[in-house]
């Protein structure tokens, strides 16, 4: 499923959204950077609640589909503009890392 | 005969922010050349954590990427403190990272041993006080 019509399904904010069309294609969860980009899948949407300007670099490195950031954790606009530098797609939602996951896999089986 | 394609970096120590300038040129430039997606993951993963190393720890240093036919090496060379106990450092969960670093969600001990896990050979050489030197590489 698009990184768009994820969005719409899971009444995402797009803080920065270049690349709507982007195939999500499985779910990450963690707050751990260095976890996390060893192990996200490329592609994947990954759920944090981190919002240091990092972020950004480790989902470009790790080439994952969308960052969710969980819980409307406060994200810095200047993280919000060095993701459109970027071109990665990045959301908030109201929903904790958990319930977000839970309604992620839902959309994308 | 031409000569191996070469990409130097200046690591800045100074703005933990900018981090990863380096490993995102890098990604983008081995993309143009049309490597397979692992082969840049594991480059790109590897060169991130050797980069946060060296401003975490380091302040700073150079980072050299060179593609030779059969494999992408990279030379992580900083002036920093050096490591007293290399083994004890390749260890999972060990760090010397700062408080402040931890809180940004680096320094949980896991840069090391993912840089040897996304690379096919790893040299650390290290000597206390004059700094380090890591040599990676990944085959193509």
């Amino acid at each position: 499923m698009t990184v768009k019509n994820i969005a719409e399904r899971l009444s995402l904010r797009a803080l920065s959204m270049p690349d709507p069309e982007r195939e999500a294609t499985c779910g990450y969860a963690g707050d751990l950077l260095s976890w996390v980009m060893g192990r996200a899948a490329e592609g994947s949407v990954w759920a944090t609640v981190m919002t240091n300007v990092n972020v950004i670099a480790v989902a470009a490195l790790a080439d994952t589909a969308a960052v969710v950031i969980c819980e409307d954790s406060a994200v810095p606009d200047d993280v919000i503009s060095v993701a459109k530098e970027k071109g990665i797609n990045l959301f908030s939602s109201e929903l904790p890392i958990y319930e977000f996951c839970v309604a992620l896999s839902q959309v994308i089986k | 005969m031409s000569e191996p394609l070469q990409f130097v970096f200046d690591v800045s120590g100074e703005n933990f922010t900018s981090a990863g300038e380096a490993s995102v040129t890098v990604k983008k430039n081995l993309r143009m050349l049309g490597f397979a997606p692992d082969i840049i993951r594991r480059v790109a993963i590897a060169m991130y954590e050797g980069e946060i190393n060296m401003v975490i720890h380091a302040g700073g240093g150079v980072a050299t990427v060179t593609v030779f036919p059969d494999r992408i090496e990279m030379v992580l060379d900083d002036r920093g403190p050096g490591i007293a106990d290399i083994e004890l450092a390749m260890r999972e969960g060990f760090s010397t990272a700062p408080d402040n670093i931890r809180n940004l969600g680096f320094g949980a001990g896991m840069g090391l041993p993912n840089m040897k896990r996304n690379t096919d050979s790893m040299k650390i050489e290290s000597e206390l006080g004059k700094g380090t030197k890591i040599t990676m590489t990944v085959n193509t």
